[in-house]
């Protein structure tokens, strides 16, 4: 399912957070979102998940969603969003019984979700009593359950250790090279966008605007740790963002 | 080892803040305080008139389960307590849900919850009585506004108190409204309107007392009143150490609720 922005804009009352922001987001295609902090990322995703609205400008849905999708537009968000009273099947089985799927259906569709991503043993174990990162995996177990067409990911990662960010972006490469979903990726975290994105798009500070999208053709499934072209790749970004980022902190203590 | 026995240990200022149940220690202070005062009576330096001995209280609390007289109070205090609770309770936790969800309820009822809160509810009572009768209904409807609105109170709070990301989760996956709120609204304000209740249900054993006043012939609140009346304090004791353990007992109920309902609390 192919996704277009069309020149969205966007104030809070008087505060201007966004301004002509068009994007095409295409199938099987992940498109990372950078930009420095308050500069309207995830505002810019809720909008395209329809839950809110942008002042100006539409986001339009260009085909329909393939069959058998239940949720096209799906999150993953930073913290994860699990219900801390329902155990890990019980977190999927949530998002399923809305859309009648229930009993044994269910229990195939979660017996599926958990195996790819590796939480078979932890079905029955509340979000207590798991680690972040496999908390994580719960939250990304329960977006493969709606099938989405869309995953819109707002800086899923941010909130974990180093070493459990690496596995995880190994596990979401893996996931996408099986079954090549499309994605939102929303980050502030350069080394995550070079390694996850087909396109960067970089945006400036608060208005938000389109700075540049640069394309990465290097195929996922061959992006390693310390890749040199993915490094030259981050350089590059990190130039395009570092006045933007020191001009946004300092805004931030001017406010 | 020269270097080591020449170091300082730090001194070590952490710790505390963390208080821990103690299991014995709340029983051990019960029991030092009732022979305490046994031995202050005993010895007369407390006299008659300010204490009763606590073994004649006990002796009056034996003479009335003996007598079977126990039963015929407690049966009723115990029937007006529940329903009256029960009807406060379901009502202020639904009223207070409402309140917590939609904008115009909330606007037209919060100001009539804080004008009815700190209204002393045993002024009421005869009012009900004129209202609902001599009988039981002016003693469920005393009980019933008690409890009604500290739980509105402790329900609204606690429903504003949900974890927004969560709804919008629940939003994002095309969870109907319904949904919504019956599988993350509630789950998520129980711990609210549960320590809510705690409150609540004890106001409840307080005004049973008050209830009882008009038109109870039997019931904890009318034997501690007509006791009361005479200066028979041990039975006035008697009937007080009945309602402190009917609070030790409805406590006890929702700590063993909390335990079953909010085990996913870390
Ligand atoms: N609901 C809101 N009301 C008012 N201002 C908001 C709201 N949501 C976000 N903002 C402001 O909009 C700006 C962009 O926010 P956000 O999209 O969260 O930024 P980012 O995710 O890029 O860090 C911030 O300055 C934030 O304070
Ligand atoms: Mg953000």
């Amino acid at each position: 399912m192919d996704i277009r922005l069309d020149a969205i804009s966007h104030s809070y009352d008087d505060f201007e957070v966004m301004r002509d922001i068009s994007l095409d987001i295409s199938s099987g295609q992940i498109v990372c979102i950078v930009g420095p902090s308050g500069c309207g990322k995830s505002t810019l995703l809720r909008f395209i998940g329809g839950l809110e609205r942008p002042s100006r400008g539409r986001v339009l849905q260009l085909s329909e969603p393939p069959e058998g999708c239940l949720n096209p537009l799906t999150y993953i968000f930073q913290d994860f969003a699990l219900l801390p009273w329902r155990s890990v099947s019980g977190n999927i089985s949530l998002v399923l019984d809305d859309h009648g799927i229930r009993g044994k259906a269910a229990q195939g569709i979660i017996d599926d979700v958990l195996a790819r991503t590796k939480l078979t043993d932890f079905a029955k174990a509340l979000p207590k009593q798991l680690s972040g990162g496999m908390k994580q995996r719960v939250a990304i177990a329960r977006a493969l359950a709606v099938n989405p067409a869309v995953m819109l990911m707002d800086e899923p990662l941010s909130a974990l250790d180093s070493q459990t960010r690496e596995l995880l972006m190994d596990d979401l490469v893996e996931l996408w090279s099986r079954q090549p979903f499309t994605a939102v990726y929303v980050t502030h975290n350069l080394a995550e966008a070079v390694r996850l994105g087909h396109r960067v798009v970089v945006l400036s500070r608060r208005p938000g605007q389109i700075r540049e999208v640069v394309e990465i053709d290097k195929p996922l499934a061959e992006r390693e740790f310390g890749d040199a072209d993915l490094d030259r790749a981050q350089k590059h970004l990190w130039q395009l963002m570092r006045d933007e980022a020191r001009a946004a902190d300092a805004e931030l203590i001017n406010v | 080892m020269s270097d080591m026995s020449r170091g300082k240990t730090v001194a070590f200022r952490g710790g505390g803040f963390a208080p821990k149940p103690q299991r014995w220690i709340g029983v051990f202070v019960f029991v030092t305080l009732i022979l305490l005062a046994e031995w202050g009576t005993r010895s007369g330096w407390i006299t008659a008139l300010t204490l009763p001995k606590p073994s004649d209280v006990f002796d009056t609390f034996r003479e009335l389960y003996e007598s079977g007289l126990l039963f015929k109070h407690l049966g009723p205090s115990l029937s007006r307590l529940v329903v009256g609770a029960a009807i406060g309770a379901s009502v202020g936790i639904s009223v207070g849900v409402l309140i917590g969800l939609f904008s115009y309820i909330r606007s037209g009822l919060v100001p009539l919850v804080a004008a009815i809160f700190p209204i002393p509810k045993i002024a009421l009572l005869p009012l009900f009585v004129i209202w609902f009768g001599i009988g039981e209904g002016s003693k469920y409807a005393l009980i019933a506004f008690g409890t009604f609105t500290p739980t509105v109170v402790a329900t609204y709070g606690a429903v504003d108190n949900v974890d927004r990301t969560l709804i919008r989760m629940g939003q994002s996956f095309g969870l109907s409204w319904w949904s919504i709120v019956r599988k993350i609204v509630l789950p998520g304000a129980m711990p609210g309107i549960l320590s809510g209740l705690r409150i609540s249900l004890a106001i409840a054993i307080i005004l049973l007392v008050a209830a009882e006043m008009l038109g109870a012939q039997y019931g904890i609140g009318a034997y501690i009143l007509e006791a009361g009346s005479l200066y028979d304090l041990e039975r006035l004791f008697a009937g007080v150490v009945i309602l402190s353990l009917l609070g030790v007992f409805v406590s006890f109920i929702i700590g063993m609720i909390e335990r079953r309902l909010l085990g996913w609390r870390s």
